[in-house]
């Protein structure tokens, strides 16, 4: 199945982009970030993020399906 | 004025008063965060927020939504800056306004508080060292430096 997959901030600098779809066997958020830390050096140092699938927060266990868009959040900083 | 908004120009803080004025209250409470220059050991020069606006709108109206349910207060907004902002800018503003006071202060801290943990929001602070870090990924992003 193909997913979009969208980076921010520290994310988005260590991968070198904002957003990627990817054909994945992945079948949660968790199993994906792994695949993303291979795929991009820079990730792979980074252990603790939150995570959305299509604008809704989620949890590192959930199920993906095709056509899903997963945000990968860095640690907030709001305030 | 939307209960939680993200703003990438300065917050007018006259129309939060206004907006909350409300003869049944007695007491407005307002929090302002405000760009400090310094931050654990290192001197800021200025600073960056980056922020996933959708979802901070829909996770800070939920926000706005618990604290009149658990307060039980009249009325509460709260508005974050986006973008880069020099030392002593207004970053965020949180107002609530209810019959007595007790219930203000608690609203607001509550708001706050809840804002910097969940709201999908990311601050880059640039030092005077001249190197810049994205506040809290010091630890997880240490490699990378």
């Amino acid at each position: 199945m193909n997913v979009k997959v969208r980076y921010f901030a520290a994310f988005r600098e260590a991968t070198g982009c904002e957003t990627e779809t990817l054909a994945t066997s992945a079948v949660s958020p968790a199993e994906l970030f792994a695949e993303c830390a291979k795929r991009h050096a820079g990730l792979a140092s980074y252990s603790s993020s939150l995570v959305a699938i299509n604008d809704e927060m989620a949890g590192w266990e959930a199920t993906l399906k095709d056509g899903d868009e997963v945000l990968f959040f860095p640690p907030v900083a709001g305030g | 004025m939307k209960a939680f908004e993200i703003s990438s120009e300065p917050i007018d803080l006259q129309a939060f008063r206004q907006k909350l004025l409300d003869r049944s209250c007695g007491a407005y409470v307002q929090f302002d965060g405000w760009v400090r220059d310094h931050n654990e050991g290192q001197k800021v020069l200025r600073l960056e927020y980056e922020v996933y606006e959708p979802m901070a709108v829909k996770e800070g109206t939920r926000i706005l939504d618990e604290a009149r349910e658990r307060f039980g207060i009249s009325n509460a907004f709260a508005i974050h800056r986006s973008g880069l902002m020099e030392l002593s800018e207004v970053a965020v503003v949180v107002a609530v306004s209810s019959p007595h006071r007790g219930e203000a202060f608690d609203a607001c801290r509550y708001i706050i508080d809840q804002a910097k943990i969940r709201l999908p929001i990311w601050k880059k602070e640039y030092y005077e060292s001249g190197k810049a870090e994205w506040v809290n990924c010091q630890r997880c992003a240490r490699s990378n430096n």
